[in-house]
């Protein structure tokens, strides 16, 4: 009992990180339709900001503050400079996933050719090796820490999304979007900043994951496939699937990881993609599509 | 984008005695090429058969039948593997070779089942953890994968008293050219309507009586084995095999060549090909650039010019022949 708590915890807090990535990949899904594929390598290139800002011996609080509004301003460049135009010759909804593959190969490929390939440590404000001790269970600072970020991350969210006037523009937006544009909401500058605000969500989950993982340009595709696998599990246009999708699978995967083995803890994520597609492919917490003709 | 005036003459291939000149030159260029450029261009042109084979494969799953896949890089390791197992155990080429196109085909059909209830992104993600999955398998099994030397596979023998760059040139340009005519045939046999069918409208063609489960499946065993041929000839060119070579970057590669090249077209399959091979050899000085150049590729040519290469190709020979009318 005690060990599968144990692993339940260390999973829980894996698992908020899985769900930011998942937040951020759902927030621009559900209004834009798009599948974001660089979705791990905004996040990346955040990180990669950080680390520079940290190098240059500027403390975390700032450092990090900047890293994530500029990993924000990478993705909505992209949106003004690429999206729109491509938007504004009809291309394809398949275009326009594909247009961010496109970007994430750009950005995978500047990174690479920036910083160089060779794995860095990332240095970070918590520690991975001190750890808590509470009852019998152990969880080391930098979990205790990315299971707070998670949390408090989801929450300031779903504050914005349903508290605010931006968030009921935002989700006015991705309900329908020409109804919108005739009330008059800036459609344009909604969906910009929901761009922005799934990529800092990236970046924060990579700021978390790089200490324990280590620095280099692919560090987040694992987290980012992940975070998809979490997403669909919850359900591509929900918001909280997202959250309880990423702490569901990061208990799964560290349970499969202590009971089976650990060889078998990635592989897990993607049959659980292909069980849920199978199954219940709106996910979880989803809604059901229908088509018509 | 030619006037087509019988049925008899959309079949055919080769439409104008101008293009039929064409073809010729252009295939006579390609069986003298060993002969007189030094061995690496042979070998580069090799890769470039060998990759246009999997790149069709991906065009008559992606570009005709409109379901994204991301999990070729599965099914090139299945192809490569079922192929040096079977070398190792001494059954001979043409045997291995179909085989290995015959299990990643299966391996195919089993991934297509979720494609019958997914759509687009979905399909895309189901592929992706499919092609993640045998790449996980393969590294931690050593049975499968040869261990952390890899697998060695016998290398083609040279036929005819060749050399062994030109037999082996020789080979893979068979085999692609093989392919290259199946693929024409196909796409303008029932089959290959049905695809286009499903692409432009799942439900209505449905309606239309195109089987969906039917043809999306089939459409799913043919692309594979078309990619598992790939691997098998990639293994009998390489000589080792090792999971490394079958990483999620491959799958992307496959499909930059497929939207660079031209969706839906044979000519843009192979145009692709040679792009994907050929740009990492001219920047081989600046490797980490190169997928900057693929990303940059593709978003030029989704906005400007969605048919790819061989959409470029076309408007320059409408062009040529109406010049200097506009």
């Amino acid at each position: 009992m005690e060990r599968f708590l144990q692993y339940s915890i260390s999973g829980l807090s894996t698992g908020s990180l899985y769900a930011l990535v998942a937040l951020g990949l759902v927030l621009i899904y559900r209004s834009t339709r798009i599948l974001n594929f660089a979705h791990g390598d905004m996040a990346t290139a955040g990180t990669f900001f950080a680390f520079t800002l940290l190098s240059l011996k500027i403390p975390f609080g700032p450092s990090f503050l900047i890293a994530l509004l500029l990993g924000g301003g990478v993705a909505m460049a992209f949106y003004f400079l690429i999206l729109i135009p491509a938007q504004r010759r009809e291309a394809t909804l398949l275009g326009q996933i594909i247009l961010t593959l496109g970007l994430g190969l750009i950005l995978q490929g500047l990174i690479s050719y920036i910083w160089g390939t060779v794995p860095q440590s990332f240095p970070f404000p918590l520690s991975d090796s001190k750890v808590w001790k509470i009852g019998g269970l152990v969880i080391s600072e930098l979990g205790i820490g990315a299971l707070g970020v998670g949390l408090i991350g989801s929450f300031l969210l779903y504050l914005l999304v349903q508290r605010t006037r931006l968030g009921l523009a935002m989700r006015a937006t991705s309900e329908n979007l020409p109804a919108s544009q005739t009330l008059g909401i800036p459609t344009r500058r909604v969906l910009a900043l929901s761009w922005g605000l799934a990529a800092l969500l990236g970046v924060l989950a990579g700021i978390i994951l790089a200490p324990a993982l280590l620095l280099d340009p692919f560090f987040m595709l694992e987290p980012f496939l992940k975070g998809f696998a979490a997403a669909i599990m919850g359900g591509l246009n929900s918001l909280p699937g997202a959250i309880v999708g990423g702490l569901l699978l990061g208990i799964a995967e560290s349970l499969a990881g202590g009971y089976i083995s650990v060889a078998f803890k990635n592989t897990l994520a993607f049959l659980i993609i292909i069980a849920v597609l199978m199954i219940r492919p709106e996910g979880l917490l989803g809604k059901e599509f229908k088509e018509r003709v | 984008m030619d006037l087509i005036e019988s049925y008899r003459e959309e079949l055919r291939l080769i439409r104008k005695p101008w293009t039929g000149i064409w073809v010729g030159m252009i295939f006579f260029a390609v069986i003298l090429l060993p002969w007189f450029s030094p061995e690496y261009y042979a070998y580069i042109a090799t890769l470039v058969f060998i990759y246009s084979i999997g790149v069709q494969g991906q065009n008559i799953l992606i570009g005709y039948t409109g379901q994204i896949s991301f999990g070729q890089a599965g099914f090139l390791a299945i192809g490569a593997f079922t192929f040096g197992h079977l070398a190792r155990l001494g059954s001979p080429l043409p045997i291995n070779l179909f085989c290995a196109g015959l299990v990643a085909g299966l391996f195919g059909l089993i991934v297509g089942f979720p494609s019958l209830r997914l759509k687009g992104p979905y399909l895309a993600i189901a592929t992706l953890g499919f092609g993640i999955a045998i790449y996980q398998i393969l590294v931690n099994s050593e049975l499968l994968s040869g261990g952390r030397m890899g697998l060695s596979v016998p290398k083609l023998d040279p036929f005819f008293g060749l050399t062994k760059s030109i037999s082996i040139y020789y080979f893979n340009l068979f085999i692609a050219l093989l392919f290259t005519l199946a693929s024409y045939n196909l796409i303008s046999s029932y089959i290959g309507r049905a695809f286009v069918a499903i692409r432009d409208n799942d439900i209505a063609a449905e309606v239309m009586g195109v089987s969906l489960t039917h043809y999306k499946l089939l459409s799913f065993a043919i692309s594979s084995f078309y990619t598992g041929i790939q691997g098998g000839l990639y293994a009998l060119l390489m000589g080792y095999l090792e999971p490394n070579m079958f990483t999620f970057m491959e799958a992307i590669t496959l499909f930059v060549a497929v939207i660079i090249g031209g969706l839906a077209s044979v000519e843009g399959s192979i145009f692709g090909a040679a792009f994907v091979i050929l740009v990492p050899q001219i920047f081989s000085g600046y490797k980490e650039l190169v997928p900057v150049i693929f990303g940059v590729t593709i978003i030029i040519v989704l906005i400007f010019e969605p048919l790819g290469l061989f959409g470029r190709w076309m408007k320059m020979r409408i062009y040529l022949r109406n010049w200097p009318f506009r």
